[in-house]
Order: structure tokens, then sequence, then C-alpha cells
């Protein structure tokens, strides 16, 4: 088999916040079209990592490539096409919240050039339709929903404009199992009926099991390791060995482990 | 949607989506290049176009991409051949072009339910009514507030202990010592303007002096405290609402009644009672430097020297001016108070509230004060003061 098509390039990543070093030399490779999970304790720089993925912030050193756009040396218009071709869903959805859920959608919509508002408006409806929310959502303000409704009405605006890749921070923080599980099962039927690479932070293990074809963990600064959640079982670093043994990684397992005999 | 091959990257030159109907056994409609959002209303035209009165085979051999607005512009092409009894059956399509297909055709919102319902007769009746009721309850939630803190207040000379000293006197200073130079500024220029403007008017009559009654007339019965309040609505009922809207924002409110602490107690009172105490006083600041803004203005513009201003002010202006416009002050101070504070409790758990319950704080309590202050002169002109 060929080498995988790699999405997301990263070399020699620093982050550092005044003096305060939060990745040193960090490597990591995102191939097309797998889910991704990047996993680690608090203050380990998950978030960070994503948002220096996406330009939120700027790394003091390093090398990241996403489609072949090397970031550093992208011009402007190579940046705003490139950003076209991400989505990225924040914790609470980051919806603006003067806008109606259908608005925020179309928000994206509004940068094609040609496209009329009716199209606009029902493709708006599609994508809240695919993001697993009821119709009557659509007209409500971000203030009357509640969290899952938000974060799926941030995926539905992330989902847009039919982007490669889509980044979701923590995406089932804060929902109930009942929700959470939900959500998992969206992501991974998106992710593969659209093609979609996904590059998810996450603290949840249930997530890690339901969705992702690959984890990677980060501790000491650096991507410690990555693979699949079977080899996660195998290493023997401490951090990873509790993370991944510990009594709420058990259930999890356990959970996931019924779900195939199930569907056997 | 992903690139396919390098056939596809050839024909990256903007290939149209191409449609191509045969009718040779059955109806076939041949769909090719790139369906996409991009190209989204030529597809829509073309497939528009398209009768729906037969069974339809489509066939995706020749299509290059297919994104979700291209599959969307297909699913509606079958959903409105199903609603004419007619089915669609897609040949020849790629895997993930299938899957994406599926899921769109799976999730294509039903169009027909909605429809948003015109606003009738009874609808606008309704919210008319639902205004005037809001109307009426708001104002019994103000007076149901000013119970509240009339009631603390009682029950803190009674017990003391439960009074919360500190706050006051924190409070005190924010609203008070903190306001002073501004109305001292502002009633400054009150009283320069009036001086200004009244003896050009009164020069023509040779009633110079007069001037004098104008500005301590207008200054200490009416502009004085009225200014002051509305500066004071504008700076503490804001900051008020800012800061209880907050705290109930982020649920400390709650968490103060799961203590035991009483928010009434602990929030409302020393806020409140701290303007009841500061605005008279910042009223009677605010009288003095208009006066002084008067005098300094007489003595520029008409030659009236300060002495004389100074005899003409004792000798023509009775006190109960002074007595009018300060006796306002406690009542424009609870206004400003109550509205801030009642603001601040209807604050929900969203930021937007916030900044929406601190605006109309502001405005209703500005408005409240002139209404209240032009109820005041009726009440004065009718007890003949």
């Amino acid at each position: 088999m060929a080498e995988p098509e790699i999405a997301i390039r990263i070399r020699g990543l620093c982050t550092r916040f005044g003096t305060h070093s939060v990745h040193e030399g960090l490597e990591l490779d995102v191939r097309r079209g797998e889910i991704l999970g990047v996993v680690g304790g608090s203050g380990t720089g998950k978030s960070v990592l994503l948002r220096t993925i996406v330009g939120l912030q700027q790394p003091a050193e390093g090398e990241i490539t996403v489609l072949d756009t090397t970031l550093s040396t992208a011009s402007d218009a190579e940046r705003r096409a490139l950003e076209r071709r991400w989505g990225v869903m924040f914790q609470d959805g980051a919806l603006f919240s003067a806008l109606t859920v259908r608005e925020n959608v179309e928000v994206p919509l509004l940068g094609v050039p040609g496209l009329p508002a009716a199209t606009r408006r029902a493709l708006a409806d599609l994508k809240i339709a695919m993001a697993g929310l009821k119709p009557v959502a659509r007209d409500k303000f971000p203030s009357e929903l509640s969290g899952g409704m938000r974060k799926r009405a941030g995926l539905a605006r992330a989902l847009a404009l039919d982007p490669d890749i889509v980044f979701l921070d923590e995406p089932t923080a804060g929902l109930d199992p009942i929700g959470a599980a939900d959500f998992d099962t969206l992501i991974r039927q998106l992710s593969r009926s659209l093609g979609l690479t996904v590059f998810l932070v996450t603290h949840d293990l249930d997530t890690l099991h339901a969705t992702c074809d690959r984890v990677a963990v980060l501790a000491e600064r650096q991507v410690l390791v990555t693979g699949t959640m079977a080899q996660m079982l195998e290493v023997e670093h401490p951090w990873v060995r509790d993370y991944f043994h510990g009594p709420r990684a058990r259930a999890a397992q356990a959970d996931a482990a019924a779900h195939a005999t199930d569907k056997a | 949607m992903t690139s396919d091959s390098a056939e596809t990257q050839l024909a990256e030159g903007r290939a149209a989506p191409g449609l191509h109907l045969s009718e040779e056994a059955g109806r076939v409609l041949h769909l090719s290049g790139r369906l996409e959002l991009a190209q989204i209303a030529a597809l829509q035209d073309g497939l528009a176009a398209l009768p729906s009165d037969a069974p339809l085979t489509v066939d995706m051999a020749q299509v290059q991409t297919l994104d979700t607005a291209g599959a969307w512009a297909l699913a509606v092409l079958a959903a409105r051949h199903r609603a004419a009894g007619q089915e669609v059956n897609w040949h020849n399509a790629r895997p993930h072009h299938a899957a994406l297909l599926d899921t769109v055709i799976g999730a294509l919102p039903d169009e027909a339910k909605e429809a948003p319902p015109r606003p009738g007769l009874t609808d606008r009746l309704e919210s008319i009514g639902k205004t005037s009721v809001a109307g009426v309850t708001f104002l019994l939630e103000l007076l149901a507030m000013l119970g509240l803190f009339a009631d603390r207040l009682v029950r803190a000379l009674i017990r003391p202990r439960e009074f919360r000293l500190t706050s006051l006197v924190h409070h005190c200073h924010e609203v008070g010592v903190k306001a002073v130079p501004i109305v001292v500024l502002m009633a400054f220029l009150i009283g320069v303007v009036l001086a200004f403007q009244g003896s050009s008017q009164l020069r023509q009559f040779g009633a110079e002096v007069f001037v004098v009654d104008l500005i301590a007339i207008s200054v200490l019965r009416e502009l004085g405290i009225l200014l002051t309040a509305i500066i004071v609505a504008g700076r503490t009922a804001s900051a008020f609402t800012a800061a209880i809207g907050s705290m109930k924002m982020r649920e400390e409110v709650d968490a103060m009644r799961t203590l035991g602490l009483d928010p009434a107690q602990v929030l409302f009172v020393p806020r409140i009672l701290a303007l009841l105490l500061m605005l008279p006083i910042l009223g009677l600041i605010a009288n003095v430097a208009g006066l002084f803004g008067g005098a300094l203005m007489s003595w520029v513009e008409l030659g009236l020297s300060p002495g004389m201003f100074r005899t003409r002010l004792v000798e023509g202006i009775s006190v109960t001016h002074v007595l009018v416009g300060l006796s306002k002050a406690p009542v424009f101070a609870l206004i400003i108070g109550v509205v801030g504070c009642h603001a601040g409790m209807k604050v929900k758990s969203n930021a937007e509230s916030l900044g929406q319950m601190t605006s109309a704080a502001v405005v209703t309590a500005i408005f409240a004060v002139i209404v209240a202050n032009a109820a005041f002169s009726v009440f004065f002109a009718q007890i003949g003061v």
C-alpha cells in the first residue's frame, strides 16, 4: 500500500507564551480522511495546538503544512483559499449571538459568488439538518439553544463550505452521555460520507473509542506517541498508562467492546 | 471535495456541470463535470428544466466532483420526482459520491412543512396585550424592589449586625466621591451658559442684574439636581446593573442564597443607601459649582462683581428654592438605585442580556428621573412653593 496522503504536517513546532513554553519541537502528521483524536492532561496545549494550526496563534518556531500549503510562507490569497478548505468548531459553538442559527450557517456561504439567496438558505437548512438539528432550531438565536444544540449549530457552520478538514475543540464536553454518544456517531458518519479529515481535541475516552482512527498523546511539550487505540494500551509511559488504563478508561473500553459484539 | 485523479486535475479549468438527457430506453440523464457549490446556479437551472413525469435514471459515471451543494441539487430533483410519484435511480456513481448522496437525501429537510404563518389581527392584538401586561408587571416589580429595600433597611436597623458597613462606605466612594469631578464640571458649564444667554437677553431691557435671579432659581430649583441625577443615572445605574447582572450570570447570586446570605441585604441595601446619602450631597456641590460658573460669567460679560452677585443672591433669592431642589434628591436616588438593581436581577445567563439590561437600566433611570422631575414641578406649583 502506498504512503497515506498527509493533510496536516507539523515539524519542529515551538509555541511559547513569554517564557512559558507550551510546545518544544512538536511533530505530528494527520492523514487524509482519518479522524485523529488529540488527548493530553490539562494545560498540555491541546487547544493551543489546534489554534496554532488554524492560525489563531503564531508559533515561535517550526513549520505547519496544511493541504500542501505551508502556513508561514503562504501569501494572503493562499491563506484565504486555505481557510475556505477547513472548518473549525469551537468549544461552545462560538456562534454569532446576534444571528439566528440559519444566518450563522449562511455566513460562510455569503462569500460564494453568484449563489442565489434561496439556494443559500436551502443549503444552510441542509447543513443544519445534517448536523442533527430539528427544523425548529433554525430560526432560534444561540442564547435560546442548549449546549448540545449550540455545538451542533457550530458544526453546521464549520461544514458550510464542504471543508476538507474539520477541527473540533472538545466536541462532547458538557454534553450528557446520550448527547455525547449521538455526537460521536454524527462525527463518524459525516467524516465517512463527506470524506472529512477530522482533527479532534478531547478529554472524552468514549469519543476516542467510538470515533477516532488514531490517537495522538500530548505530553512533555511534544506528541509523545501516535497510534490506534489498541496500540495506546501497549504504551509504557506512566501518564499514557494511567490515562488508558484508569477506571474510566476500562469502563469506556468495555462499552466499546460490547458495542462491537452487538454489531457482530 | 477530494480531488479524484490526474484527469480531474487536468479538467481543473472550471469544468461546468454537464447535463445530457437521452430518451431511448427510458429517460436517462447523463451528468458530467464538477457538481459543486461554485457552479450550483447552473446545475440548479439545468435540473429545474427537467420534467418529472416519468421515471428517471441518472448516470453519474462522468461526474468529476460532487459536494454537498451538488448532492443537494440532485436530492431536490429526486424529491420532486417522488412527489410526482416517479422514481429516480442512480447509476454508476463512485462509492463516495453515492455515500454523500445518501447522506444528503436522508438529511434533506421537508420544505412543505414550513411556510411561517403570517401574523393575523389576533396575533397583533395579542402582542399589544402582552406589551401592556409587561409594562404593568415591570412597574409592579420596581415597586416590589422598593419594598424589599425598605424592608431590609428596617431589618438592618433592628439587627445592625446584618448591615454591611464596609460595603456601604465602598459604594459611597464609588457613587459619590468619584462622581464629584464630572458633576462639578457639568454644573459649572451650565452656570456659564445660563449667565451668558441670560445676560444677552436681559441686556435688551436693561435688566442685567436679574441674571442673578435667573441663574440662582434655575440652578437651585431645577437644573442642579436634575442634571446631577441624570449623570448619576448614566454612570451608577449602569454600574449597578453590570455588577449585579454579572453576578447573576455566573450564578453568584444563587450561590449567595444557598450560603444563607440575603442578596437584598448584601447587594441592594448598600448600593441604594449609598445613592440615597450621596445624591443630595452631589446636588449641593452641583448648586455651588453652578452658581460659581454663573457668577464668573456675569463678572466677565456684564461686569457684575462677585460681591454684587452675592448680595443680590442673598437678598433676592429665598432659601426655599434650595430646599425644593434638594428635596427631590432622595426620590431620584431611589429611582436610580431601584431601576439599576432590578435590571441587574433581570440578567439571564448570557452576555448579550447583560448588555441589553445595562443599557435598558440607563434609559429607564434617566427617563424616570425626568418624569419624576416634571411631577415635582406640578406638585410644587400646586402647593405654591
